[in-house]
């Protein structure tokens, strides 16, 4: 299966398409622990060949979830089935899928290769087939060479190609990455990130990564599954969810957001008109599971999508302000811009190259933006 | 004396009291070997010249070969069984959290603080109700039961930090639960596992008070000292057997903790967070 999908997929950013044939079906699963639920009843299918995450803060119930699919936990009610198998009752050890530890945990009393090996000793190949599949995921990880060496001999980035090359090494269905670069530093984990992405398109395997960092998430996945207090809140491909997310929370966990109050004057099947005191009349797409609360909604508007208006220029839609304040970030400013009418100033991301980061403090300034990126959202 | 100083910062009379304090320490112990191989028979300074034949008597005192036999064997049984049950009760402390465990902590310690000589007698007691009669065997069972505080010392802090998820790495990997056993957990831990039989083994071999009364008429070695004190003229064997007690017992301990610390570092090594 790897081979055939290895050939039909581009070697660039651009998402070849996907199969639709379901891999791991979760079928309303909750894990209690007492009264606490750590996962309140997720349903949610990953698709064969796919990078999916699941992305969110710290006991959302993702690494919950990612340990139901592996074996070590089991829901409280509810299934999950991978490729078309319930899992129900079946120990880990007899699970196609294979883990990426957060530890790594790579065993300190064997060498690189014995730890690769670890898994397939147990079927009992021939010694020259080991071999060969042990040297070929070593490659799959540039760690050809390193064979000989003792765990405690390996750097963190290197233990990490380790403990990938283990799992990669069974040919799982499945591979989970259970915060695999948490461990990293910046510009390691985000050269890996790029590895790992290749990685998965190379070998085609279905690939779920549990991660906290939204910027992780968008940067590999086919699609992600942002989650809050054991809930699924929304299941979308990266850029929908960066820019059309179902809630606030979403919003906010994916990066900055200015939220705007908005008045619905109009609503209809697919598109809502709001009034809002900054930004006048607005007419936006309606969010799938849009529920009418009153005539009250929220439009959201990313930082980088408002843009600083330089003398003379002007834009089709606009609104005027006041710097309050400036924040340089290398590459980027960050401006908190007063709007009149508004009850909290707009936060702003221009990057350097016009002068954004000598804007004094106290100027008034205009900005321009795009209506399509107002979004409506639940509160 | 200068290395020493070195890790003082006190100066000259902290210096000094470290001093005097290793002196009282070791001093006593030190007298042991000088008699051993003394001429005279009673140790007394000036000493009157070097000699072995303490040394190449003992081999041919059969009452000694006796207890020496049976000191490896209360030693090799005591040391087994403490680790066994040091191997059970360390791994449920380090690996589960549940109600009661400090103070369960608590009480396979307590062999350690109570006086030595109550726990013999209420064992002896213990013995006799249960209408069992004193031999190396009832040695066996006082010796395991002083022996498990410190195997527990020992492979506790050698399953500390064992990091749970080598196990469930090697169960993802297709492992069955024994195998996880044999091919990690045994492997990992063995290092903790033989420092506790040294350790256990050499506690048991200069134990003298349990052994004192639970045995019948099998004399352990601290127990056949102990006879042979009342005869002046054994003294220089006597201290000769000492010596060889003390190095052996010193041998071990190294051994032990070297062993302990392997493990240690092993199962800490492994948390690959600050890797």
């Amino acid at each position: 299966m790897p081979e055939q999908s290895q050939a039909a997929r581009p070697h660039q950013s651009e998402r070849p398409p996907l199969s639709e044939r379901p891999m791991i079906e979760i079928r309303n699963v909750t894990r209690s622990y007492g009264a606490f639920k750590a996962l309140d009843d997720a349903t949610l299918t990953i698709r064969e060949g796919e990078f999916f995450s699941l992305l969110g803060p710290s006991g959302c119930g993702k690494t919950t979830l990612l340990r139901m699919i592996a074996g070590f936990d089991n829901p409280t009610t509810g299934s999950i089935a991978v490729g078309g198998q319930p899992m129900e009752g079946i120990p880990a050890n007899r699970r196609p899928t294979n883990m990426v530890f957060q530890s790594y945990a790579i065993f300190p009393h064997l060498n690189v290769e014995q730890n690769v090996a670890y898994g397939l000793k147990r079927l009992k190949l021939e010694g020259s087939e080991e071999r060969r599949r042990v040297e070929e995921a070593l490659a799959q990880v540039s760690l050809t060479g390193l064979g000989k060496r003792l765990a405690t001999e390996l750097s963190g980035g290197q233990r990490q190609r380790v403990a990938l090359a283990r799992a990669l090494v069974m040919r799982p269905k499945v591979l989970l990455l259970d915060e695999p670069l948490s461990a990293l530093d910046k510009k390691l984990r985000e050269q890996m990130q790029v590895e790992l992405r290749r990685l998965q398109q190379a070998v085609g395997i279905t690939f779920i990564l549990v991660t906290h960092d939204q910027y992780e998430a968008l940067a590999m996945s086919d699609r992600i599954a942002v989650m809050f207090g054991g809930k699924i809140a929304q299941v979308a491909s990266p850029k929908e969810i960066y820019q059309r997310p179902v809630n606030r929370q979403v919003a906010d966990f994916l990066g900055g957001m200015n939220f705007v109050k908005a008045e619905i004057v109009e609503e209809n099947g697919a598109s809502l008109v709001v009034d809002t005191l900054g930004f006048g009349r607005v007419k936006t797409d309606k969010p799938k599971a849009f529920v009418r609360n009153g005539g009250a909604a929220t439009l959201g508007i990313r930082p980088e999508r408002l843009r600083v208006l330089w003398d003379n220029a002007t834009a089709k839609f606009e609104v005027a302000g006041k710097v309050v304040e400036r924040h340089y970030f290398g590459e980027i400013t960050h401006l908190i811009v007063e709007i009149p009418g508004l009850e909290k100033p707009l936060s702003v991301t221009e990057t350097n190259d016009f002068g954004a980061d000598d804007i004094p403090v106290g100027t008034s300034i205009r900005l321009a933006y795009d209506p399509e990126a107002l979004v409506a959202m639940a509160d | 004396m200068t290395a020493l100083r070195r890790f003082l910062p006190g100066g000259g009379w902290l210096s000094a009291y470290a001093f005097l304090y290793v002196v009282f320490l070791y001093l006593p112990v030190i007298f042991l070997p000088i008699f051993s191989i003394n001429t005279a028979a009673t140790p007394k300074f000036p000493l009157s010249g070097y000699t072995l034949k303490w040394y190449e008597d003992l081999p041919r005192t059969p009452a000694l070969l006796d207890a020496a036999w049976n000191s490896l064997v209360v030693g090799v049984s005591a040391s087994i069984l403490a680790t066994v049950f040091g191997i059970l009760a360390a791994r449920s402390i380090t690996r589960y959290r549940y109600p009661g465990r400090r103070a369960i902590n608590g009480l396979i310690m307590a062999p350690l603080v109570l006086p030595e000589v109550i726990v013999a007698i209420s064992m002896l007691l213990v013995m006799l109700q249960l209408g069992l009669s004193l031999s190396l065997f009832t040695v066996v069972l006082g010796h395991v039961l002083v022996c498990i505080p410190y195997s527990m010392t020992v492979l506790t802090s050698g399953f500390e930090g064992f990091d749970r998820s080598l196990e469930e790495a090697s169960a993802d990997l297709g492992e069955s639960a024994f195998g996880t056993f044999r091919r990690v957990t045994l492997p990992m831990v063995a290092p903790a596992i033989i420092s506790s039989l040294l350790v256990c083994f050499t506690i048991s071999l200069d134990e003298f008070i349990i052994a004192f009364f639970l045995t019948g008429t099998d004399a352990t070695l601290p127990i056949y000292i102990w006879g042979q004190l009342r005869f002046a003229s054994k003294l220089p064997g006597v201290l000769a057997l000492g010596t060889l007690l003390l190095v052996a017992s010193f041998l071990l301990m190294t051994v032990a903790e070297i062993l302990r610390r392997r493990a240690a570092r092993r199962t800490q090594n492994e948390g690959g967070l600050y890797a």
